[in-house]
């Protein structure tokens, strides 16, 4: 039945407050899956582009670092041309993929030889393989000592903003002044040091086959790069205390249990990897930085800087010895860079908001 | 200026203190942690002569002694004592010596990267999302993760070998442009890209609209609001850019033998002349020290509006 009705009548049109049947009831109600925080992350991530293609380098040379050592048929401190304490001096020196005399003559013979696809070094070893364990060497180094410093940083800095009051006057200011020591020089003057005192300290433990270089390293990192590490875990704690959601959450009944897995530990968790990530490439830029200076790893274990250092010698005739060693370098610490910086931007929860 | 930034001041200047007394201190007690002290060489002496040198050097008496020693002898006299290698010479003329090079290097590569890095920070912030903005922007990114040694090392290869046009030796008179170069691009880089994001922060304040509601000039605008409010950032980092120039320095003055302070640290490191150590590591940490103090204290007393800790 069809009512008249005039157009500014205060009557209410009845039609209008039917039940919504089933199906309407079904189109209003908007399901989507369910997301947590670290789904959301990967899928900010992932659609960042930079950060993805540095996702995959790291994860190629992360491979290949692992793999390549196993198949290689070369050793990085194999010495070619070295054959009963005689040396070949054929070997020395190669170009990509030239041969040693007694390599040209099984090849003549039928045999098949691998290739030297980036030459030999002058002592006549395998160059491709040592860039390879350098790069072992560097990633390796980047990733312990920045654990080292997640370790101590957050046990320092959890301890300094729990207890709070004098202790964490103390700690505060010991921060403080490591924090003002020009680093590089005290790292160079550490290792300079610490690479005869535990020479000595270390030999015929299972240690000394690390080398005593890449311990004093870690003693270096794990001394001076924890402060800002301290620093900001301290200063989270200390402000995620008394945040307006930890206060209500106290308020509705929640226990400390429950805060700690709900609430800190989520809204920190983000920001320590985050730094500690971004930790790997200052890392790796120090490793190469002193084995340039020939502070760095024992030789004969190469690192991407000692590699870069020695072809310096004879970079008139073999420049690409230096090149290739450089074009690693920049690139992991630019992809670990750009990777960091898009892990930021994708699991900080401060800049979402 | 405050009382409150007065006492901000006296609490940076303290600490500054306090910072270069623990590099003293660290560094003399590092050193005398190598196994036979720092004054000896490897070569075994005589007793007799051993004992000479240990009177000589003091080291017959006791450790804090010697630190007392050592310390009273760096603040009352500026005396780092005598060269272990170098017989006959003084710690203190070495370092002068090395520093005449290398503070020239240090501050035209200072002063190119501020002069440049600002201009196009500059550049890039006005010219936001441009193209212009995208090419700096890359390559400063490039630049500022990529190593000194590796920047060095390739503009020698590339400038001075392959294409011969600068000399690739230090210690000719041309021969200082490639390592000014290569001391520069990594201030420069970081100043741009700190310039830009200070400048894009400004040109978004109420004060910069006002000014063009007011019709002020654009030239007005951009050097007389914009430019110098974002260049404030910028004096902080005059600290860190020493160090970096310092560290720098140490790889620039190898690839190029520059014959500065880096290049005699690097070499008295592989000598193990350890006076020469400490000496350089002191004076140099106190000057990063000292620079830093400054930034910060400019910071604070050239913007009224940052508030103090």
């Amino acid at each position: 039945m069809k009512m008249y009705k005039k157009p500014f009548s205060m009557h209410v049109d009845l039609d209008a407050f039917i039940p919504a049947t089933e199906q309407e009831k079904e189109y209003m109600v908007q399901m989507r899956p369910p997301s947590t925080f670290f789904r959301d992350g990967v899928k900010r991530l992932w659609k960042n582009k930079v950060a993805v293609v540095s996702f995959f380098i790291i994860v190629f040379m992360v491979l290949s670092c692992i793999i390549i050592p196993l198949v290689w048929p070369y050793g990085y401190d194999q010495m070619l041309g070295m054959n009963k304490g005689k040396v070949d001096p054929t070997y020395s020196n190669l170009a990509p993929f030239e041969y040693g005399e007694t390599e040209l003559e099984r090849i003549e013979n039928g045999e098949k030889v691998f290739p030297h696809i980036f030459g030999t070094d002058s002592h006549g070893r395998d160059y491709l393989i040592r860039v390879v364990y350098g790069m072992r060497v560097s990633l390796m180094v980047g990733f312990f000592a920045s654990i080292i410093v997640l370790v101590i940083g957050m046990l320092v800095g959890s301890i300094s903003g729990y207890i709070g009051g004098k202790v964490d006057l103390i700690i505060m200011r010991i921060v403080d002044i490591i924090y003002s020591l020009p680093d590089m020089l005290m790292v160079i003057l550490l290792a300079s040091v610490l690479k005869l005192v535990l020479g000595e300290a270390l030999e015929g433990t299972i240690l000394e086959k690390i080398g005593s270089n890449i311990i004093s390293l870690f003693i270096v990192f794990g001394l001076l790069y924890w402060v800002s590490m301290s620093r900001l875990i301290r200063g989270q704690i200390l402000s995620l205390r008394e945040q307006e959601y930890v206060l209500s959450a106290k308020a509705s009944g929640a226990k400390s249990g429950w805060i700690i897995r709900k609430h800190l530990v989520p809204n920190c968790i983000s920001v320590i990897i985050i730094s500690t990530a971004l930790q790997i490439p200052s890392a790796i830029f120090t490793e190469s930085y002193l084995s340039f200076l020939g502070l760095g790893v024992n030789a004969p274990m190469p690192s991407l800087g000692s590699l870069a250092s020695d072809a310096l010698n004879g970079f008139t005739s073999y420049p690409y010895r230096l090149v290739i060693p450089a074009v690693v370098i920049s690139l992991i610490v630019l992809s670990l860079n750009l990777f960091g910086d898009g892990l930021r931007d994708a699991f900080d929860p401060k800049l979402n908001t | 200026m405050s009382s409150k930034t007065l006492l901000y001041i006296g609490k940076r200047i303290l600490l500054a203190i306090l910072t270069v007394w623990v590099v003293i201190t660290v560094t003399f007690f590092v050193m005398h942690a190598v196994p036979g002290g720092p004054f000896l060489g490897e070569k075994a002496l005589s007793v007799d002569a051993q004992r000479a040198l240990e009177a000589k050097y003091g080291l017959d008496k006791e450790v804090h002694e010697q630190y007392a020693t050592y310390l009273k002898d760096i603040v009352t006299k500026f005396d780092f004592g005598p060269s272990l290698k170098q017989r006959g010479r003084e710690v203190i003329d070495i370092i002068a010596d090395g520093m005449k090079t290398s503070a020239k290097l240090g501050l035209i590569a200072a002063g190119i990267a501020l002069v440049t890095g600002i201009v196009l920070g500059a550049v890039a912030a006005l010219r936001r999302n441009k193209l212009i903005d995208r090419v700096i922007m890359v390559i400063t990114t490039a630049f500022v993760s990529m190593p000194s040694f590796i920047m060095g090392s390739l503009l020698l290869l590339i400038f001075a070998v392959k294409l011969q046009w600068l000399p690739a030796n230090g210690a000719t008179a041309g021969g200082l442009i490639l390592p000014i170069i290569t001391l520069a691009l990594y201030p420069t880089a970081y100043i741009t890209r700190l310039t830009r994001s200070s400048m894009l922060d400004v040109l978004g304040q109420d004060y910069i609209r006002t000014a063009k509601a007011k019709g002020v000039s654009k030239f007005k605008i951009i050097f007389g609001h914009a430019l110098k409010n974002s260049l404030i950032p910028v004096i902080t980092y005059f600290g860190p850019m020493l160090a970096y120039i310092v560290t720098g320095s140490l790889v620039v003055e190898k690839i190029f033998a520059v014959p500065g302070i880096g290049r005699t640290f690097v070499s008295s490191i592989t000598d193990r002349d350890y006076p020469v150590i400490m000496g350089t590591t002191i004076i140099l940490a106190t000057l990063i020290v000292i620079m830093n103090l400054v930034g910060d204290i400019l910071y604070k007393v050239v913007d009224p509006r940052i508030t103090l800790e």
